[in-house]
């Protein structure tokens, strides 16, 4: 007992002091490190590229990231999920390079970003569309409208059979199925059906696995789900796609409804905003156009809709009018 | 020890209880004990359900993969948690850094120096109380606000060991002030009745007494840190990383947050890879405790 007393004395001086001077030292290092790591010049693309964002968009800037930094291993790229508002937050207090949204920038983003002076790019890189689902068994529904969707999940809602959804349905038990509170697709349904993110009724079977709702829908008659569209356009044999009415019609989702935006109000264009001083750098630059130029490839491969043909032509555009800056 | 009262529930055997008063109370003495084991049961049942839950989920994804490998997002079966594991390494190294020395230095001026009577030695051990019970994504807005912009760190692996410091310093106060006053007073009287000035009381004796308790203290604390997500994530941890920390300035991401990441992908491998990468958490979570135990063994003396 009495040894270990006289070690840990002489132990303590010279940790204590290492740990003081690894203290000073680190935070001393703090400022002149902290421009570093990009913009470096050379021969070889070299630098860091940082993206933030929306959590839905984050899989195609990941994907496109991550075949980026095959062809150039000299740049590095980090994703972050803030959120569409808290990327948009991020990226005008100019932290960010690039932003990745689920919809178009807002004007009190847009006067925050003009604030700082940070001039930005837009471009559409992929279409983004949900599909409400039934089971094949199901024989009765088509088609259903926005408010009877509001009505099913709407928060403390207590529509449980189908006939109380539309009085022309047969007495069949309805059972939800649906995605789990943590990701993009339950935040875009119930801004798109309830009118606010995160609003819905809480007493259905949440999955972050999508394929647990396609078996879920699939095996019970009176069963509803939903999840992005490439989803249901894997699982077709097994499933029956709802058409939805907001108002001017019934139209079912497919790629071209959701890429006109007939298909509303469950599809919704995906954006990403390069900052301009950004864009200066080579790093950046080759990485927004690799971006867009395998966009097709990358939505495809993050199980995104892909550009309709004027959407890509725009989006063409855009990158030409870049590369002659 | 009347066999015949122990097998009847407590409930039923109301009358009995009353009855049995007089000569010591066994069936008390069981209910009390049996409900020691019960709440203990709570604890380790749902633990090892956890485990086990975890370990058959993650078990295909659990080899050199997870740690040799970085995320991908296209291809599953080449993911792996490379630079989640350095950055929690870093970042939990550099809390550690932060807060033991700040943490145990005030818990020595409170306990050895401060003036219990003053009004503002009191009102800093209320706050500190009070910290304590502060949300820990409340560290987070305080963090991006104060220590990322207005300091200008940025979001780098400084910013998010400073914000953990923080949030886990009332916890490493708390604590070394509890192990500081478990020595008694006795052994401080004596040392300052030798001649010894204060500080040689509280470094000879005072101190070495406590390592056992503040050590137990501090990986308490530094465990909570390690299991934070919400605060790093609001700090821009990142969910895409490709590289690991390579000092305090760089990005990070730490595994809670990229558990979070593959646990929200639908595809059914990446699950997998989130329970193998909440194994790896507990096993370093496991090295940190081992370490407190080893450290608790060595230093511990008996008064």
């Amino acid at each position: 007992m009495k040894s270990s007393t006289r070690s840990l004395r002489r132990a303590t001086a010279p940790l204590a002091l290492t740990a003081a001077v690894a203290l000073t030292v680190s935070a001393c290092g703090g400022s002149d490190a902290g421009s570093g790591g990009s913009g470096k010049e050379g021969e070889k693309l070299s630098g860091t590229i940082r993206v933030d964002g929306s959590s839905t968009v984050a899989p195609l800037s990941t994907a496109a990231a991550q075949l980026f930094q095959a062809e150039n291993p000299g740049v590095k790229v980090t994703v972050g999920t803030s959120g569409t508002g808290g990327g948009f937050e991020k990226f005008c207090a100019g932290e960010t390079d690039i932003s990745d949204a689920s919809r178009a920038i807002e004007d009190d983003e847009k006067a925050a970003c003009e604030k700082k002076d940070i001039a930005y790019e837009e471009f559409q890189i992929a279409n983004d569309g949900l599909s409400v689902v039934v089971s094949k068994d199901n024989d009765f529904a088509e088609c259903l409208t926005v408010d009877q969707l509001k009505k099913i999940w709407a928060p403390g809602s207590k529509v449980n059979n189908w006939n109380q959804v539309d009085p022309k349905f047969p007495s069949e038990k309805l059972e939800l199925f649906g995605a789990g509170t943590d990701s993009g697709t339950f935040d875009y349904f119930t801004e798109a059906v309830n009118g606010e993110e995160g609003k819905s009724r809480t007493d259905y079977s949440p999955s972050e696995d999508d394929n647990v709702t396609v078996q879920g829908v699939s095996g019970s008659k009176g069963g509803m789900g939903y999840f992005g569209l490439s989803y249901y356009e894997e699982n077709k044999d097994k499933l029956k796609v709802l058409k939805i009415d907001d108002g001017d019609g019934c139209v079912e989702p497919s790629s071209k409804t959701v890429q006109d935006g007939t298909y509303k109000p469950l599809s919704r264009p995906l954006f990403i905003y390069p900052k301009a001083s950004s864009l200066k750098k080579a790093e950046v630059e080759a990485y927004v156009e690799y971006y867009v130029k395998n966009h097709a490839d990358i939505a495809e491969k993050a199980q995104f809709v892909p550009l309709n043909s004027e959407q890509e032509a725009e989006l063409n555009k855009a990158l030409e009018k870049l590369q002659g800056q | 020890m009347t066999s015949d009262v122990i097998p009847r529930a407590p409930a039923a055997g109301a009358p009995e209880t009353r009855r049995l008063k007089g000569r010591g109370t066994p069936l008390r003495e069981r209910f009390f004990h049996l409900s020691l084991l019960a709440s203990l049961a709570v604890g380790v049942i749902f633990l090892v359900a956890l485990l086990a839950y975890v370990v058959v989920e993650g078990w295909p994804r659990l080899d050199s993969r997870i740690w040799s490998n970085f995320p991908d997002i296209i291809n599953p079966a080449n993911a792996g948690a490379q630079s989640a594991i350095m950055g929690t390494i870093w970042i939990i190294g550099f809390t550690a850094l932060y807060c033991l020395p700040t943490g145990i230095l005030t818990a020595i001026y409170l306990e050895e120096y401060a003036d219990p009577l003053r009004w503002y030695n009191r009102a800093i051990e209320i706050n500190i109380q009070n910290l304590a019970a502060v949300p820990s994504i409340v560290y987070g807005i305080l963090g991006l606000g104060i220590i990322s912009r207005g300091l200008g760190f940025g979001q780098t692996v400084m910013t998010a060991a400073l914000t953990l410091s923080l949030l886990v310093l009332p916890i490493v106060i708390i604590s070394s002030r509890e192990a500081i006053r478990a020595v008694p007073r006795s052994i401080r009287d004596a040392s300052l009745a030798l001649g010894a000035t204060q500080w040689q009381t509280v470094r000879r004796q005072v101190l070495p007494a406590a390592v056992p308790g503040m050590a137990t203290g501090a990986i308490l604390a530094l465990s909570r840190a390690i299991g934070e997500a919400a605060p790093l994530l609001l700090l821009g941890g990142l969910t895409f990383i490709t590289f690991n920390p390579t000092g305090a300035q760089s990005a990070f991401t730490v595994l809670p947050i990229q558990i979070f990441n593959w646990i929200s992908q639908s595809r059914a491998e990446f699950t997998a890879l989130a329970s193998a990468a909440i194994v790896v958490l507990l096993v370093i979570l496991l090295a940190m405790n081992s370490l407190a135990i080893w450290l608790r063994n060595r230093y511990a003396r008996r008064w």
